[in-house]
């Protein structure tokens, strides 16, 4: 695929991008970005042990933004031909009210690295391809354990073909593959029952499917479903809570990266706005959000408005660096882009978000780690969380772990959500292992009503103390 | 695309579905357009407009069943897209109970109203006559108008206000191959603030929005009191701490309602029950609230957000008592897990919820309450439908002897929904208008609350 095929793809080229943006600055907005997206994807879902159901969706337009200052003018279409684009560029337009912009002269194609190179495209595996697949994850989560009494598979995969043009004269185009695969399992024992899932996620191909990866897709499941039978509360109230390495990294999403996103500290709405290059943690915390992780769910090659994308260390050696970066928020705090402004199709306007989201790893060991707690909670998988950005209230919920008596992993323990303070927790981060894992199910995240795909990624850490949605005491 | 478009495009769609092997199908278009104005610091932030169609499509080929969906209308691409989605359907296992609803749910007629004009949109004032002639300039100031409002006391406290204006248009067509043919359409409004305010205290930032919707731009608060409302929530949060851990009444405010009655609706659900991942399977007519809970499932409101004459599927809608004074009456079943079930379909999906409201409003049930908490929002946390246990995080104040006492956060509130609806002793009556979840305020005894 090269430029021209994207061109095809859009029914465009230089010529149309060029009047359309100059229709977008017609009322003298200051800068304009166009961006294209095709995306094909399709679901398939076995339930009651046969793969009985199938969902295809194709999106296809082009949004068009304008600013003035730190001012957006946004509108799309669904319709690639001149006269709606220019409609929309219009209507885009008059977020300006003076003067009259033109768009550039030239295009200039910019080359852009692959951090999800893949060998076999969704687009050429058919629906007949996967459905053994599930078939078989099927029947072995029911010959696993005989207490398995329902099992659901999603199977989700995608491909998105994504245009950029932007008007400082850049054009950039990027493909993006992208699969998920959830395996849920309902378990009943004394008549009793538990439900859990275990999911893999990554901008992957075909061939990511190995027998080995099938094989945890069966086993995971099985294992943190049936653990749930032993399940108790643990206490209401603060303890230490040990994380475990990987998906725990929904600790940092929370607790620091919505607030280290430039546009809530650009408006003064973060409680970390006043904290840039100060301590907030132990010499031993890094914090960073990365876009460069290989074939990770949150990994992109170019940011949503054409910006090459990075590392970011949003935390160094306990210092806070760096915010995250969009276009409006780089040029109000005069510094380079950090390539994490985002979007979640062309029906949006891109804003600062996380990409893969991870602490480096530390000086600790995961038996030192767990052996320093009397009594306290080791969590293990994650499935939500939240945060108020300016208060720093953070929360995540957490679907089963263990209990910690006397440095011992002791009694499962399930549903139960962790709720802090962001600044306060970073402070309280008092040890952190060299056991760095990037979770392999990865999340999504909302923002403004837009969801991105992510990943999280953490050693094992431990809070000193943090407040535990328990019942008991 | 008008009408009669819409429905040419539709019915061949349908056609060449069929034609390509399918044994039945439903077919849907709709178009949406929308508005929406943030302002920020006497200037708009962001302004958006748009206007888009979708169309989806379901298959029923040889006892296999697939949907699908495009925003690609163009009859060219739709030919190929149609062709991929019937051989997709090839490709899945049978499974006996996929088929289009007997036509004997479908609606015969709308619901006429006495003096009404046979229009069920008109009739139930779903849309607002006046959408296509409010003037873009009356939009931005009424968000202009919010943040000023915001603004106008205590305006050294506050960091930050975003007002928020939007507005939309819906209009819908869905065709069954089996003789089903609806139109649907419908307006939205939206107004409301964020304001952050600066806690010198503990250094924080809290922040709080207030906003409301309605099908009616005349039914949304005015700018004044959606302005003085969000300021004077969000000064409330200053100086809020959690409290040590223990059991406190609990009352939970109206509009945010939602979280909590999430743990019953979710297992109600005709998937839940046949996957065995509901806590509520076999309980239908027992006791699994308290005598104080009645949910209704009211299709037929004028102006609800929820008001329908048929289904997600084409099933007629009717009212329900879903729960009646605690007693489980029905689930929310569709179609397809009603045969599974053995089940008569009732609906897959809830349309308007009204409860039975008491007679305190929620300022008198703050007076009579000794000591507890008033949650005024949730924060993350979820609810395992399998077995009924929830943990969410809150925000809200202390209440001693009928008095605020504090602002109070970073605590969870946790609990099984088995036994947790036993504790509800008392509706408000103040069911939320803005919503198609008309929730009261309530009041719970005993709830697990965590803290220090």
């Amino acid at each position: 695929m090269n430029l021209s095929d994207y061109y095809t793809r859009f029914s465009v080229d230089e010529k149309i991008i060029a009047e359309v943006m100059s229709e977008a600055l017609s009322y003298g907005g200051d800068d304009c970005d166009l961006f294209f997206q095709h995306s094909i994807s399709s679901h398939i879902g076995l339930e009651d042990k046969a793969v009985n159901s199938a969902h295809s969706h194709i999106d296809f337009g082009v949004g068009i933004r304008v600013l003035k200052g730190s001012q957006t003018g946004y509108s799309f279409t669904d319709e690639m031909t001149l006269k709606a684009m220019k409609a929309a560029a219009k209507t885009a337009a008059n977020i300006a009210d003076s003067g009259k912009n033109t768009a550039p002269v030239q295009l200039k194609l910019h080359k852009i690295p692959n951090y999800y190179p893949i060998e076999k495209s969704w687009e050429d595996v058919s629906t007949d391809q996967k459905v053994p697949l599930l078939q078989e994850i099927n029947d072995k989560v029911f010959a696993e354990d005989n207490r398995i009494i329902k099992c659901n598979i999603s199977f989700a995969d995608g491909t998105a073909y994504i245009l950029i043009a932007t008007y400082d004269g850049r054009i950039v185009y990027d493909y993006k593959p992208m699969m998920d695969i959830t395996v849920s399992c309902t378990a009943e024992e004394k008549g009793r029952r538990e439900q859990n899932y275990f999911k893999l996620s990554g901008r992957n191909g075909f061939e990511f499917l190995t027998p080995e990866n099938r094989e945890r897709l069966i086993k995971e499941p099985v294992r943190q479903t049936i653990a749930l039978f032993d399940a108790v509360k643990p206490d209401a109230g603060e303890m230490p809570v040990v994380l475990a390495a990987g998906r725990a990294g929904i600790l940092l999403h929370e607790a620091i990266g919505h607030g280290m996103e430039a546009d809530f500290n650009r408006k003064n709405l973060s409680i970390f706005c006043d904290k840039m290059n100060q301590p907030v943690a132990e010499k031993f915390v890094t914090i960073v959000d990365d876009g460069t992780n290989p074939n990770a769910r949150g990994s992109i090659n170019v940011d949503d408005e054409g910006n090459d994308t990075e590392k970011t260390y949003l935390v160094e050696n306990g210092v806070l660096r760096s915010y995250l970066h969009d276009r409006i928020s780089a040029r109000h705090y005069k510094v380079n882009p950090t390539g994490s402004g985002r979007r979640q199709s062309f029906r949006f306007a891109p804003q600062p978000r996380m990409r893969n989201t991870y602490m480096l790893p530390g000086p600790h060991k995961k038996e030192e780690i767990i052996g320093s707690v009397k009594k306290g909670l080791y969590a293990e998988s994650f499935t939500n969380g939240e945060v108020f950005i300016g208060a720093g209230d953070f929360t995540f919920y957490v679907k089963s772990g263990y209990l910690i008596e006397d440095g011992k992993l002791t009694k499962p323990v399930k549903d139960v959500n962790i709720i802090g303070n962001g600044p306060e927790v970073l402070r309280n981060i008092v040890m952190v292992g060299d056991d760095l894992r990037l979770g392999e199910g990865g999340g999504t995240c909302g923002k403004n009503g837009q969801w991105v795909p992510v990943s999280l990624g953490l050693p094992t850490v431990k809070v000193s103390k943090i407040t535990v949605g328990g019942v008991g005491k | 695309m008008d009408e009669k478009n819409r429905l040419a495009l539709a019915e061949w769609v349908m056609e060449s579905t069929l034609k390509c092997g399918a044994d039945q199908s439903a077919v849907s278009i709709s178009a949406h357009q929308n508005i929406s104005i943030e302002f920020r610091e006497k200037k708009i932030e962001q302004l958006t407009e748009s206007l888009q169609s979708s169309l989806s499509l379901e298959i029923y080929a040889n006892q296999r069943y697939s949907s699908h969906s495009t925003n690609d209308l163009r009859k060219e691409f739709l030919s190929g897209f149609i062709e991929n989605a019937v051989k997709m359907t090839s490709y899945l296992a049978k499974d006996e109970y996929r088929s289009l609803p007997d036509p004997k749910y479908y609606p015969k007629n709308p619901p006429a109203v006495s003096g009404g004009t046979g229009d069920f949109y008109s009739d139930f004032k779903l849309c607002d006559n006046d959408y296509d002639r409010i003037p873009a300039s009356l939009k931005i100031q009424t968000a202009a108008e919010i943040e000023e409002a915001a603004r106008s006391e205590e305006s050294e406290r506050i960091i930050s206000v975003t007002s928020w204006y939007s507005d939309s248009y819906s209009e819908s067509l869905r065709i069954h191959s089996n003789g089903f043919t609806e139109k649907a359409r419908g307006t939205g409004f939206s107004a409301g603030a964020e304001v952050t305010v600066r806690d010198e205290h503990s250094g924080g930032r809290p922040e709080e929005s207030f906003g409301a919707s309605s099908r009616f731009r005349s039914d949304l608060p005015d700018a004044q009191t959606l302005g003085r409302k969000a300021r004077e929530r969000a000064l409330r949060k200053i100086g809020q701490k959690k409290i040590v851990s223990g059991k406190y009444d609990m009352i939970v405010e109206n509009r945010v309602g939602a979280r909590m009655i999430s743990t019953l609706l979710g297992p109600m659900g005709g998937g839940a029950l046949q996957q065995k991942s509901s806590f509520l399977e076999g309980m239908a007519g027992k006791k699994i609230a308290s005598e104080k809970l009645t949910v209704i499932d009211e299709p037929l409101i004028e102006k609800g957000f929820g008001t329908r004459f048929f289904d997600g599927e084409g099933l007629k809608s009717e009212k329900r008592v879903m729960i009646d004074k605690g007693v489980l009456k029905y689930y929310y079943i569709d179609t397809y897990y009603g045969k599974k079930l053995g089940m008569e379909p009732t609906s897959g999906s809830a349309s308007n919820i009204i409860f039975d409201c008491g007679s305190n409003s929620l300022e008198a049930m703050i007076g009579n309450l000794k000591k507890g908490i008033w949650v005024t929002g949730f924060i993350g946390g979820n609810s395992n439908s399998t077995t009924g246990d929830f943990s969410f995080g809150i925000v809200g104040l202390l209440i001693e002897n009928g008095e605020v006492v504090r602002p109070v956060n970073e605590m969870n509130v946790s609990g099984n929904a088995k036994e947790f609806w036993n504790c509800l002793a008392e509706t408000g009556n103040d069911p939320y208008p803005y919503s198609g979840l008309r929730m009261p305020s309530m009041m719970f005894e005993g709830v697990n609350f965590s803290g220090i």
